[in-house]
């Protein structure tokens, strides 16, 4: 069931703060929600929330037999069903529109840009590989779930260890956890999404990081993502009202400034998590 | 496989003979397809793209009608014949699903939906042959069969890819440039020279991609004036046929007259 649209006083009330670069949280018009990230026990267990908008993300590998016409590589796949738990919008079994560009983004920025070195998660050639299972799980939808959902995907990767295994012969051994140190993915570089909302008017400036009001008005959403290292993975800005060239351009360069940002933090985090755990090494 | 295929070589030719900015051989024809109100096919050197448009029309269901505009439904088919393997994929994949939505987005702006309400506009995407530059042909197309269909357009849309290799750009690729190298798509409205859609989907440096979707939006203009002068000479004929006919219909009735 699709709730009823925001109220036209309500509109012109947004659109006019809008204008004057008031938005209706206290932000500024290009600052992001700061993400908290909650590690759960497990690793590769993360809660990652922006605002009210919340996300799960968890990983797990087994060992399966590689495909065929690729006998050097694990496989990564990602589960993102939207549940109508994150809002009543959604429906399970028949994907909305916005459902298939979360899912189609996802696959995008963490699988296919090659973050995760498909090969080092080989384990005996065309035998046996490791395959990741990154599932999400969307707990509630306050606006730009798509940023959401990828940091958390990409955190739970960083995040997450897998067993040792030691490969003698053909002879597969794998060491629990308590045997011997877990080791981290091999990780080509950390891409991050951000989402941008532009609205009718055409004076007024585009927002970082929408919440679900901002996102139900918007006139067009632009996703860029990309890495600490200045590098896009994936540019996407689907139809929505049309932009002169030279705005596409500043709305990247904020995003690389942007990014730096949220890449430290996150990376902060994570070492901060670090410290409490105790992973036993001999 | 593709690794061993120089992509440009030291002549600064690429793989089918084109130079870096040159772009494949366009063809276009807007002849009437069966009982669509409008419809285009284009061609882009292999890449070739059928559109249907039917519509203004009622909506089937009342449940899409719009009470303050019409209503776009898209619909992307991709012929399993139309790759060198034979693959048949099913109407639910989420890539042509994917398709179908930007097409939809893309021209949701550009189409007057306001004048046409509690109406819906169909419009039909068959890809009859693949070879890079899909998502191209598809937006320059639907554009084509919406001006023959005489569905009121704020503005053109014309669409372009371009790629870079290590640093050297590129337009308009094929599908074996296409899997090698970074590319982008880019729509533009060449009136206004403001930007509708773009797409990214392979890493690449921000400085790069500043360069590539400048020349990309260059790119756009050319191809627009292709289409334009298509419009143009299908609109000529179409007025030429319509005076004759009724200039013969008015000897018609001269002779009816004579023979009273």
């Amino acid at each position: 069931m699709r709730p009823p649209s925001p109220s036209i006083p309500e509109k012109e009330f947004v659109y006019e703060a809008l204008k004057q670069s008031l938005r209706l949280d206290g932000r500024q018009p290009l600052e992001l929600r700061s993400p908290r990230l909650t590690y759960g026990s497990e690793l590769g267990y993360v809660e990652c929330a922006l605002g009210k908008t919340r996300v799960i993300a968890n990983v797990d590998a087994k060992m399966v037999k590689p495909l065929p016409e690729r006998p050097f590589e694990g496989l990564l796949t990602i589960h993102s069903e939207i549940s109508p738990m994150a809002s009543s919008e959604y429906e399970l079994g028949r994907p909305s529109e916005e459902e298939i560009t979360i899912t189609r983004m996802l696959d995008k920025v963490l699988r296919r840009s090659d973050a995760i070195d498909k090969e080092s998660l080989c384990i005996l050639a065309g035998q046996r590989v490791w395959h990741l299972r990154l599932t999400l799980h969307f707990l509630s939808d306050a606006g730009n779930m798509l940023d959401c959902a990828c940091l958390a995907g990409i955190v739970a990767l960083k995040h997450f260890r897998r067993p040792e295994v030691e490969v003698i012969g053909d002879e597969v051994t794998v060491h629990s956890p308590s045997e011997r140190a877990p080791v981290p993915l091999a990780i080509h570089h950390t891409p991050f999404c951000l989402t941008f909302a532009f609205f009718p008017d055409e004076t007024t400036q585009p927002v970082l990081d929408p919440t679900l009001l901002e996102q139900r008005l918007s006139a067009g959403l632009m996703s860029v993502a990309l890495n600490a290292q200045r590098e896009l993975c994936v540019v996407q800005k689907m139809g929505g009202v049309p932009l002169v060239a030279d705005g596409v351009l500043s709305v990247i360069n904020i995003a690389v400034t942007k990014v730096k940002e949220l890449d430290a933090l996150v990376e902060d985090s994570l070492r901060e998590d670090w410290k409490g755990r105790h992973v036993e090494v001999r | 496989m593709s690794s061993r295929i120089e992509i440009l070589n030291e002549g600064g030719f690429r793989s089918d003979g084109r130079r870096q900015y040159e772009l494949r051989d366009i063809t276009i024809d807007m002849s009437q397809q069966g009982t669509a109100d409008g419809s285009a096919i284009i061609t882009h050197g292999l890449t070739q793209v059928l559109v249907s448009v039917f519509g203004p029309r009622e909506a089937k269901m009342r449940s899409q009608t719009l009470y303050d505009r019409a209503n776009i439904n898209v619909e992307v088919s991709i012929a399993s014949f139309s790759t060198g393997e034979r693959r048949k994929r099913s109407r639910g994949d989420k890539r042509i699903l994917e398709m179908a939505a930007t097409i939809k987005s893309t021209f949701e702006p550009v189409v007057q939906t306001n004048l046409y309400p509690r109406s819906q506009i169909d419009i039909f995407v068959q890809v009859l042959q693949q070879d890079g530059g899909l998502l191209q042909a598809c937006i320059n197309a639907t554009m084509l069969a919406l001006a023959s269909a005489g569905i009121s357009l704020l503005d053109f849309v014309s669409a372009v890819t371009g790629g870079v290799h290590s640093t050297s750009p590129m337009l308009d690729l094929t599908a074996l440039e296409e899997n090698d190298i970074p590319h982008v798509t880019v729509a533009v409205m060449p009136r206004t020279g403001k930007v509708t859609l773009i797409t990214m989907e392979t890493r690449l440096h921000v400085d790069r991609f500043e360069e590539i979707f400048k020349l990309a939006c260059e790119a756009g203009k050319v191809i627009h004036g292709e289409m334009r002068a298509a419009i143009r000479l299908r609109t000529g004929m179409l007025i030429s046929a319509m005076q004759s006919v009724s200039q013969n219909a008015g000897e018609k009735e001269d002779e009816q007259m004579y023979e009273y």
